[in-house]
């Protein structure tokens, strides 16, 4: 074996190459690996810019949408969106005796229809010593459904009506059904279809600013009515105006609520972990107990012993019942944190630097238990949402004219067969809100707490 | 396992009794007072009503005589409702709500194992996603659009069959209760079923379910006794909790599908400000809210003997 030979060059130090030493990536801090983490997920980003445009919605649009919730269009009532807005201007109302009118042989309408008066005249029914005049929205057919009694008489001279009853323009089925002696109904009955059309008087359509500057309205003119994107609700009221006013009640409680009573459950459940024994026993039993008292039963009996009246809107003893009620969860959450990090080396580090209890607390505790706390928040959000459409679905939160998401449920759902646009609309408004949350909450989750990550 | 139950249950009755004395004290601050809502009543009258229902003592012993009725199981007699005692109020409408909450519970659990064993065995593929997809929209959609679609639907497929397949509303007849049922357990369903499935693909690769496997067991049996009865063990711990968020979601569906419940009667109470009936009904149900979830945590120490009950 060739003896090897070595030269001072062989222990002159190796020269320090740059890459070798240097970090080659982007050093990167919990909160930029975790926005790279949630940037990574379709969904948890696409539930954020609908977050981000909900609370645009909110807050940028009736900047836009200039229009005031509370404002009645008495001419567009439950109207769906895209309807139809056109409507003829007319002279204003004049009374009319239809005893003047030509005798008829059958139900017929006297005048062409509007929203202003729909004018009937019929001739004489077989028997009939009176009539009762109907109307209904769909045709009569075999079950005899005439539909809404609007005029009776027991003068069979009589052979004219005018119905004024809150006509809307679309098609009604008038019937007319000839009465007995007594005044019961008797088989014989006519009946005539009546397409109203939407008229309005000069005076209407300048009080409600229709015309434009300058252009003098005569009767016969076509005139477009407000525009409503998304319809009306049943007292007239503009549903886009609406939807955002009630956003700004259902997320004021969904954020503020979850804000505050995480914040007080983060600093009880710190003070219980940090300072243990006696103290953390006595703060958990009394959290305990207030987990087990059921949630709805005293969300209502605290607006009640606030003072709140039936009728009345209680959106702040809504957020004091949701504060009261919903800390433990996130107290015993924390307080499981940093009963965790209190035994950590770095604690003890800062401990041996000099460091007090409330600069461990409020520097190396909590902001170590934060990512933990963002994710309880997410999540606490559609639940705070959902409890307040529920109360005000039930009438227990908001009340008229105050409008949040879930009281417009609860009005929507009264019409839902023939004007489904007013529940569908605040509906979809909640689910959407709840859901965008939900998968957003679900996001945070898998970006900032390794050990929750879901195994989906 | 006897003393952790009997421990249990001496927390019950003493959370019970906060919740009493809570109520009771909530109630006696609230500004104004039950008899103010009768307009016309002369000075005679009212001292006469206030003395009928113990209203001229000082609040304490009001306190003492309401807390004894209540061991005694004497909830008092409502304000707004001439005679009538509490007690018969709940004897009357609790079964018709418990009934209801039942269902919605077999409802919901049923479901939420079946649905969530199904899409963890077809992980991925169509099954799985239509039903994750459904689930998303149970968790997202409030109770009361769910009830009213019901309605909806059933209205329109009573119409298309020309006889009435299930009652729209109303109470009586088991036809009656299973549309209104579902209704309510279906938020709670699709909650399972998440849960389910979660915890289902945890256990779909363990060991245990190797070995089965590898010692020839028929996947049926494997699926009956290996993978359903592991996974289904977190799905029971919630169904306390559960219970709760359907007794309270009852209110919703018992106004709507107008059912005579304990919860449609609690609003109504709310509304009147009849004292008596809402501190009896919170009581009530606060009672039987926590001692539901004290049997829930008890037949958990049951079914999984690895589950040590301290």
């Amino acid at each position: 074996m060739a003896e090897t030979t070595y030269s001072a060059e062989d222990f002159a130090p190796a020269p320090a190459l740059a890459s070798v030493q240097g970090i080659s990536r982007p050093s990167l801090s919990y909160w930029q690996d975790a926005w790279l983490r949630l940037k990574a997920n379709r969904r948890a980003l696409y539930s954020l810019y609908i977050v981000i445009a909900l609370l645009a919605f909110t807050l940028v649009g009736p900047v836009v949408w200039n229009i005031d919730p509370a404002l009645q269009d008495l001419q567009q009532i439950s109207q769906a969106p895209q309807a139809d807005r056109n409507a003829t201007i007319i002279e204003p109302y004049k009374p009319w005796d239809g005893a003047d009118a030509p005798m008829v042989a059958r139900l017929r309408l006297a005048e062409p229809p509007t929203t202003q008066a729909v004018r009937l005249v019929w001739g004489a029914l077989p028997g009939a010593a009176g009539y009762r005049l109907y109307r209904n929205i769909f045709p009569v057919g075999e079950e005899r459904a005439y539909g809404l009694p609007l005029f009776e008489t027991l003068d069979p001279a009589k052979h004219h009506f005018e119905d004024r009853l809150d006509l809307r323009p679309q098609t009604y089925f008038y019937s007319v059904v000839a009465l007995d002696g007594q005044g019961r109904l008797t088989d014989a009955f006519e009946t005539v279809e009546a397409e109203v059309r939407r008229v309005i008087t000069v005076e209407e359509a300048e009080a409600m600013g229709l015309a434009e500057a300058g252009q003098a309205l005569a009767p016969g003119d076509r005139i477009k009515l407000q525009a409503h994107p998304l319809g009306t609700d049943y007292l007239g009221r503009d549903m886009l105006a609406r939807l955002m006013a009630g956003a700004r009640v259902s997320l004021f409680i969904g954020l503020v609520a979850p804000l505050i009573f995480i914040a007080f459950g983060v600093a009880y459940g710190a003070a219980a972990g940090f300072f243990g024994g006696w103290m953390d026993q006595a703060l958990m039993r009394f959290s305990d107990f207030v987990v087990a008292l059921p949630f709805l039963l005293f969300m209502i009996l605290i607006r009640v012993i606030s003072g709140v009246q039936p009728g009345e809107s209680g959106v702040a003893p809504m957020v004091l019942a949701m504060v009261l009620l919903s800390w433990p969860a996130t107290a015993r959450l924390v307080r499981g944190q940093i009963l965790q990090i209190r035994e950590e080396g770095y604690i003890s580090a800062s401990q041996l630097l000099g460091a007090g209890a409330p600069y461990l607390v409020l520097r190396h505790m909590i902001p170590n238990t934060l990512g933990v706390i963002l994710v309880t928040l997410t999540f606490a959000v559609p639940t705070a949402i959902f409890t307040e459409a529920f109360l005000s679905f039930i009438g227990m939160g908001v009340a008229p004219p105050t409008a949040s998401w879930g009281s417009m449920c609860n009005e929507g759902i009264k019409t839902m067969l023939t004007h489904p646009h007013e529940l569908i609309f605040p509906a979809l408004f909640i689910s959407i809100t709840v859901l965008a949350f939900n998968l957003l909450g679900d996001g945070l989750r898998d970006a900032l707490d390794a050990r929750m990550r879901s195994r989906e | 396992m006897l003393r952790y139950a009997f421990k249990r249950l001496m927390q019950g009755i003493i959370t019970v009794f906060f919740i009493a004395t809570a109520t009771f004290f909530g109630m006696h601050s609230v500004p104004g007072d039950p008899l103010a809502n009768d307009k016309a009543m002369t000075e005679k009258i009212r001292a006469n009503l206030e003395v009928k229902y113990g209203l001229d003592k000082p609040l304490l012993s009001q306190y003492g005589i309401y807390m004894g009725n209540l061991l005694r199981g004497d909830f008092g007699i409502s304000y707004t409702q001439e005679n009538r005692r509490v007690n018969d109020i709940i004897r009357e409408h609790f079964p018709v709500s418990a009934t209801l909450g039942i269902l919605a519970i077999a409802f919901a659990g049923l479901g939420g194992v079946l649905w969530g064993a199904l899409t963890a065995l077809y992980r991925n593929r169509l099954p799985d996603l239509v039903i994750m997809l459904l689930v998303i929209l149970g968790i997202s959609v409030p109770s009361f659009v769910f009830a009213a679609l019901g309605q909806l639907l059933l209205v329109n497929l009573n119409d298309q069959f020309g006889f009435s397949l299930l009652p729209v509303a109303g109470w009586g007849t088991v036809a009656h209760m299973l549309a209104p049922s579902l209704v309510l357990g279906l938020g709670t369903m699709a909650y399972l079923t998440r849960l389910m499935r979660s915890s289902m693909l945890e256990i779909i690769n363990a060991d245990f379910i190797r070995t089965a496997k590898s010692k020839g067991l028929p996947a049926t049996r494997i699926f009956t006794h290996h993978q359903l009865r592991n996974a289904i063990l977190p799905v029971i711990t919630v169904l306390g909790p559960s219970i709760a968020a359907i007794t309270t979601g009852g209110f919703v569906v018992e106004m709507l599908f107008a059912i005579p419940g304990l919860g449609r009667y609690f609003v109504q109470a709310v509304q009147q400000l009849d004292y008596t009936v809402i501190m009896g009904t919170t009581v009530f149900y606060g009672a039987f809210l926590v001692f539901m979830v004290i049997v829930v945590d008890l037949l958990y120490g049951l079914i999984d003997p690895r589950v040590r009950l301290e």
